[in-house]
């Protein structure tokens, strides 16, 4: 048994670049290298990196959905609107956490039965979702409930002045619960089958419809718990927000090692993948010169040199097997 | 005459239609326990559907099916196997990016608290593989190993759960003669253990070495059940082909010219290699000529044309065509030069399954007239009707997706894909793999009508009484390298097993 496998060198590269990229930014400005920027990373990119987990599964199954930051955006609007009503904050967070997945496994429904195109149905999904949350309140609303106010301000002391919220222990419970049904679960096993060869899963005897529809439901729960985590970020819901998120979250994925076209791939490695991005946007407000933007044209570039790591790595592998 | 035996699995009346084909019309097999039941047809007879009915991936329109006198219907392969009918398909159908434990155990790992518990997967796995005599590192991917220990592994994964019924459906396209052994002996022990066996295969030797009873279907329908013992080969085939075939054409070796010394060298290899496929290579092409490459599973025979093709191009020595060293890098510059290769995975690297025969079939030659240079519609379809009819191929119409016809139609429409080029040299990598016996003769004749008209052929096969029966020249490859080179009569099967084994110290 070998104890470094081809497959594992694409997550050990953005591991390494992790280390990399926070080393540099350590060594450029002083006070990066502290408890209390980790902790800002963890925060700071929960609801992107919660959305993240749910899109790893989809990617991993082959597909990819669209839909998430619209779900994103409807969740939070819903909640600060059902909790502006005069509904328990928990009773509104439960009622929008199964309507996201419900709409996931709606969606995973159609791709399935009618053999649809998940790039398609999801980009539908994406606009229904987006029109939905302006249906529900054209406006960004607050959020304000007393029990709400108690809930955003827990958080866990990690080190002096260093607190981890509420939002980033949601995010990293979502990462480890994410890595034991990839990695332990007969569902999370045949998400990786049907991706890694969709026909023979099928005649292994493999759930796939079932597999595809709870795929689904679980990147439309993971939204809208990204959307849950985003209000108690924000205090507010925006019907406006999240547009993009889509996007970042499967570079996120991609980054982390997972092959967009299924099969391969992994939570942990989103999980670096999302602090990369974080990573990079600390350094761009610790510099103060540079424009955002450049957070953007840092992701592209890894991003391809990530995709041709891996176009690489699988051209070496099919030349040496 | 059987009626009263007790079958563990019988079926009665199978109808199954598709859009505009009757795919099978009351068919019926009887399955009884410890036997090995060869399942046999052209292509087109209904063997794949039948396989396909009973495993439950398609639903019978008609029919009745029991299993050890339970009536049964399986609507997936996941019921099936509940029921205790295993398969394992022609292609290996299983995950190439996860490892070996998990592919054998996929789908009914041990879970603990819904957790999967890896080691006693690592564990069952390893026992899976023992029970077929193997070891491997069952944390490895699927995708390192070769084809052949894939299909075991595929085999040990059918036999993983309780299975009463095993289905093959070709198991042995891929493996050479010790792996196909090594499957028989299984096969014996498992007959012994009162497993029904259902075999799909087109190899005859394999047929009656292995199974008791063969039934035959043609054209949808059942032609009948025998006893292997008392059904002679030549019956069998008759059967098979629903006429009396004649005795003399599948044993004619083709006579040696000896002109065919004098006839031109299109393309000469010198000590040409690569690394990790195949080394120092001294092969002569000739016009005319059909020149066989023999060896075994493993000894550089794909390598040598994937290399010849440039897909793997020669890192030492030199490949010259009409004697001028050429640099053959990539396959478009061997088409260039007048190069085809019809590879011998024809799922993905060949037939491209969702377009029409047609599409297919005009690939190549509109590849090379650049996309901005379309080929007239009308120029198309005449290209494609003359190239179906002068090879035979059986298609409603050349709009037809190819994935609907048959694996030997296919070949034959990739083999028109390249002939519409006017090649000069064309590489067949197991071209008759997975066909049928007759579809098989034909492709054969086509092959020598090519060589005929001055094409010069490179025969890649895996079985020996192929390359004897068609080749003038045979090169034969042992461990990446040539070890012998045989001509004209000095050709047969017992002459080449001798240069494979004993890399031929002195032996001519």
């Amino acid at each position: 048994m070998r104890l470094l496998r081809r497959q594992h060198i694409p997550l050990l590269a953005t591991v390494g670049m992790l280390i990399v990229l926070f080393s540099v930014a350590s060594a450029l400005y002083p006070g990066f290298a502290s408890l209390r920027v980790v902790a800002n990373l963890f925060s700071d990119n929960a609801f992107l990196g919660i959305v993240a987990v749910g899109m790893t599964f989809v990617i991993l199954s082959g597909g990819i959905d669209l839909s998430v930051g619209a779900v994103l955006a409807f969740t939070t609007i819903l909640i600060a609107s059902l909790v502006g009503a005069g509904w328990h904050p928990l009773l509104a967070i439960s009622v929008a956490l199964v309507l996201g997945s419900g709409f996931g496994a709606a969606m995973g429904w159609l791709i399935h039965r009618f053999i649809l195109p998940p790039f398609l149905v999801t980009l539908a999904g994406m606009f229904f979702a987006r029109g939905m949350a302006f249906l529900v309140q054209a406006q960004s609303a607050v959020v304000s409930h007393p029990f709400y106010d108690a809930l955003g301000d827990l958080r866990l002391q990690i080190g002096p002045k260093a607190y981890l919220p509420i939002t980033a222990l949601l995010f990293l419970l979502v990462v480890l619960v994410g890595i034991v049904i990839a990695r332990r679960s007969r569902f999370g096993r045949a998400v990786y089958a049907i991706g890694g060869a969709e026909a023979s899963a099928l005649m292994m005897g493999l759930p796939v419809g079932r597999t595809k529809v709870r795929v689904y439901a679980l990147s439309g729960f993971c939204a809208s718990l990204g959307g849950v985590a985003a209000t108690l970020y924000m205090g507010s819901g925006n019907p406006a927000m999240g547009s993009g998120l889509e996007l970042d979250a499967i570079a996120a994925v991609v980054i982390g090692g997972t092959l967009l076209t299924g099969g391969v791939g992994s939570v942990f490695g989103t999980l670096a993948g999302v602090l990369i991005f974080g990573t990079i946007q600390s350094a761009l407000v610790f510099d103060g010169r540079l424009n955002s933007w450049w957070l953007r044209i840092v992701i592209a570039s890894l991003l391809l040199a990530f995709i041709l790591l891996q176009k690489a790595l699988a051209r070496s592998a099919s030349a040496h097997p | 005459m059987s009626d009263s035996d007790p079958a563990l699995l019988s079926l009665r009346g199978i109808d199954k239609s598709f859009p505009g084909v009757k795919a099978l019309q009351d068919v019926a097999l009887r399955l009884r326990a410890g036997e090995v039941h060869a399942l046999m047809g052209e292509n087109g007879a209904g063997k794949s559907t039948l396989i396909k009915v009973l495993t439950g991936l398609y639903p019978r329109d008609a029919g009745s099916m029991r299993l050890a006198g339970q009536e049964i219907s399986p609507a997936s392969p996941r019921q099936a196997e509940a029921l205790g009918i295993s398969t394992v398909y022609q292609e290996v159908n299983l995950i190439p990016a996860l490892s070996v434990a998990e592919n054998i155990c996929l789908g009914r790992e041990p879970v603990k608290w819904g957790c999967i518990q890896w080691h006693q997967v690592r564990q069952r796995a390893v026992k899976a593989l023992q029970r077929l005599g193997l070891q491997l590192d069952v944390t490895a991917r699927l995708d390192t190993l070769p084809l052949a220990l894939q299909q075991m592994v595929a085999i040990a994964r059918a036999l993983e759960i309780d299975a009463k019924v095993l289905v093959l459906d070709e198991p042995t396209s891929s493996l050479d003669e010790g792996e196909v052994e090594a499957l028989f002996s299984l096969l014996r022990r498992l007959r012994g253990e009162g497993l029904g066996i259902l075999l799909v295969t087109h190899f005859l030797d394999q047929v009656y070495a292995i199974s008791d009873r063969i039934t035959v279907l043609r054209n949808g329908r059942l032609v009948g059940e025998f006893l292997t013992a008392e059904l002679p080969r030549l019956k069998l085939i008759g059967q098979m082909l629903g006429r009396e075939p004649d005795a003399g054409q599948a044993a004619a070796a083709p006579s040696t010219d000896l002109t065919q010394v004098s006839r031109p060298v299109i393309l000469e290899t010198k000590a040409a290699g690569f690394r990790g496929g195949i080394q120092q290579l001294d092969l002569s092409l000739r016009a005319g000529q059909i020149t066989g490459l023999a060896g075994l599973l493993g000894s550089g025979r794909t390598e040598t044309a994937r290399m010849l093709f440039g897909i793997d191009p020669a890192t030492t020595g030199s490949i010259e065509i009409d004697g001028v060293a050429v640099p053959l890098d990539s396959p478009k510059a061997a088409i260039a030069r007048g190069l085809a290769f019809c590879s011998e995975d024809r799922k993905r690297e060949g037939i491209i399954p969702h377009l029409s025969v047609r599409e297919n079939l005009i690939l190549a030659m509109q590849a090379g007239r650049g996309p901005w240079k379309k080929a007239p519609l009308a120029q198309q379809t005449e290209l494609a009707q003359r190239y179906i009819a002068t090879l035979g191929i059986k298609t409603p119409s050349p709009e037809t997706p190819i994935r609907n016809l048959s694996g030997g139609n296919q070949q034959k429409v990739l083999l028109a894909r390249w002939l519409v080029m006017q090649p000069r040299l064309l590489i067949l990598d197991e071209p008759t793999r997975g066909i049928d016996v007759g579809a098989r003769a034909e492709i054969d004749r086509l092959i020598a009508q090519l060589s005929a008209d001055g094409m010069a052929v490179l025969l890649i096969s895996s079985e020996l009484e192929e390359i004897v029966a068609n080749s003038q020249s045979v090169t034969v490859l042992r461990d990446r390298r040539a070890v012998g080179h045989l001509q004209g009569s000095t050709i047969s099967v017992a002459e080449i097993m001798k240069w494979i084994a004993h890399s031929g110290e002195e032996a001519a």
